[in-house]
């Protein structure tokens, strides 16, 4: 069942057309991977998708309600938002980091409840020790774990992240991934996540949308998605896709080096 | 599990702390109070002060002599008590400024607000053209031009998609044009009105009077608990629009009455005091030092900074050269900045 589908979505910045009828749907359990090269739309197309952005056509359904029709409590209940680089509000601790993701809950007190939530994410995401530190004395790629944990306590059926392993070391990205796609499974969460990173993207994601120029240029499992076709026509490159792993992987390319010339 | 025990202590630790803190700086503040209603030229001692106090609020029970009655009456308890609600005021609104513009230079001033006030008691002194007129000339058109400058900054802001980037960048300008005007005035003015002009953007405490009081505490009573009931959406503007709308929180329309309400606080203090500088900027750096940035105990605590901050800049500012009273606004900054900077210098994370 999709927990979130989106149809026909456009958007423009005064006169500058940025989407142009995105159309995706993601089920309970899956994670779908937002790829494609610098501005062809991926941040712009989560801003729409959150409601932070408002698009000239198309609609989102939220677990088949429209999100226009959404108070923005509702909508933070039913979708987080990891971004980009965030939590440096100066003086939080990491516990009140995450705790702000009981907002939408909360009123004005915090109980018993909230912080439990709080602390078993943290445990999740291996931040215990972390709990009582100043957010700002952290390494990025523990910030983006802070994050992470954040979006997790919102209790939410979808989550967005732009390019949640941007900061990260190898080890570090297959962790968060990890945890994403190990989360997706379990809790049945409809997982969205602007990449980069291609290989990344193919091991964890169960599918790929393959973006250019504001338009979809493939969907579908990695395996039909990750071809050296694609990869000319959308990133201009050349490389190699091979599939003797369980997911495929490509290895770029210097233009004229493809044939073991040095 | 023993870590979820540390954890929950810790939290419950730091709760303790923000409310001792809390508690310290009320009970300063009553003993400060306390003090600086017997500071002064008319030679009373401390149990007079208190015997007029208390023959004030209870005339049937305490008696003290007339003279000690009207002294502490009708010049030092309103005064007093104006510099407590000033401070109070003006470091609520430049907590809620920095938070809602994550811009640890966002205040009353740097926005260009006081600057307006200037502007606006300027044109009031120099050329005698207000909305009000009488005793309250001056005082109206610091007001409103407080106020229209906020308006400004939000318009402009609103024009180009309100970011909080382009509201402090249309404050600094606003403060600059603000300036000119001011100095064109002061350039054109009398040798009188100049005085008058400079005394005015001093900032002091000593035009205050118990119906000025009463305007000011009737809009923190009115305002304040307001800010504190939104403290969870600072807590999330003060983390991006972005991720304040991911939480929920209606980003423009909160952002617009929030600072609205930061500003109204603002300018109905600083029409009556001048430009008292400072405050707005230290009191809440202070206070997140001390408590960290929870808005819910943020808001209180960097109130009561800015009460005792200002306070004690006036207790100051009446004893040191008595019985000449030197303007709070410059001993704010004598005291102040010194103070901040030994802060700086001196936290963990520096």
């Amino acid at each position: 069942m999709a927990l979130i589908s989106v149809n026909s979505l456009s958007f423009a910045y005064r006169d500058r057309r940025v989407l142009h009828g995105v159309t995706f749907s993601v089920d309970a359990g899956e994670v779908l991977g937002l790829v494609g090269p610098n501005g062809c739309g991926k941040t712009t197309l989560i801003r729409c998708v959150d409601g932070m952005l408002s698009p000239d056509g198309g609609t989102v359904m939220l677990d088949k309600r429209e999100i226009r029709t959404m108070h923005r409590r509702e909508v933070a209940r039913a979708m987080a938002y990891v971004p980009q680089s965030a939590g440096n509000r100066t003086g939080a601790t990491v516990f009140e980091t995450v705790l702000m993701g009981r907002r939408p809950y909360l009123n004005w007190t915090v109980n018993r409840t909230d912080e439990e939530k709080v602390i078993a994410a943290l445990d999740l995401l291996d931040l215990g020790d972390l709990a009582l530190r100043n957010v700002a004395e952290l390494s990025g790629g523990e910030r983006q774990r802070v994050m992470i944990a954040r979006a997790l306590v919102q209790e939410t059926g979808v989550i967005l992240l732009d390019e949640p392993t941007s900061n990260l070391d190898v080890c570090h990205q297959m962790g968060v991934m990890e945890v994403l796609r190990g989360l997706a499974g379990e809790k049945g969460l409809a997982v969205v996540i602007a990449l980069h990173d291609l290989n990344l993207a193919a091991t964890y994601c169960h599918r790929l949308m393959v973006m250019k120029a504001g338009a979809v240029y493939g969907y579908g499992a990695p395996e039909e998605v990750l071809t050296e076709e694609m990869l000319r026509a959308v990133y201009g490159i050349e490389a190699v896709v091979k599939r003797d792993l369980s997911a495929p992987y490509m290895v770029p390319v210097r233009p004229g080096h493809l044939r073991g010339g040095a | 599990m023993e870590q979820h025990v540390i954890i929950q202590e810790g939290y419950t630790r730091l709760k303790k702390t923000r409310a001792l803190f809390i508690g310290g700086l009320l009970a300063g503040l009553v003993i400060l109070i306390g003090v600086a209603v017997t500071l002064g030229s008319a030679g009373l001692t401390v149990g007079e002060s208190y015997l007029a106090i208390l023959a004030g609020l209870f005339p049937g029970i305490f008696s003290a002599p007339d003279l000690a009655t009207t002294i502490v009456w009708d010049f030092r308890l309103h005064r007093v008590l104006f510099a407590v609600c000033a401070g109070f005021g003006l470091a609520v609104a430049g907590s809620v400024m920095q938070g809602i513009l994550r811009n640890p230079l966002a205040s009353p001033f740097t926005l260009g607000i006081a600057s307006a006030a200037a502007t606006g008691a300027s044109i009031a002194i120099v050329l005698g053209a207000g909305v009000v007129g009488g005793e309250y000339l001056v005082i109206g058109n610091a007001f409103l031009f407080s106020l229209l400058a906020a308006l400004a900054i939000y318009g402009m802001a609103r024009y180009r998609g309100i970011g909080s980037e382009t509201m402090v960048l249309a404050g600094i300008a606003l403060m600059y044009l603000f300036s000119a005007v001011t100095s064109l005035l002061q350039y054109v003015g009398s040798a009188e009105q100049l005085q008058a002009v400079v005394f005015w953007m001093f900032g002091s405490v000593d035009k205050s009077t118990w119906p000025k009081l009463g305007i000011v505490a009737l809009v923190l009573a009115c305002t304040i608990p307001y800010l504190v009931y939104r403290a969870w959406d600072l807590n999330a503007l003060a983390e991006g629009d972005e991720m304040a709308a991911s939480l929920g929180v209606p980003v423009e329309r909160s952002m617009a009455v929030l600072m609205m309400i930061a500003s109204l606080i603002t300018a109905v203090i600083i029409c009556f005091t001048g430009t008292i500088g400072f405050i707005g900027l230290v009191a809440p750096h202070i206070t997140r030092m001390a408590i960290g940035g929870d808005f819910r105990t943020l808001l209180p605590a960097s109130g009561l900074v800015g009460a005792l901050l200002l306070l004690s800049a006036d207790s100051i500012a009446r004893s040191v050269l008595a019985p000449q009273i030197l303007p709070v606004g410059i001993v704010t900054a004598f005291l102040g900045v010194p103070f901040f900077i030994y802060l700086f210098l001196h936290r963990r994370d520096a």
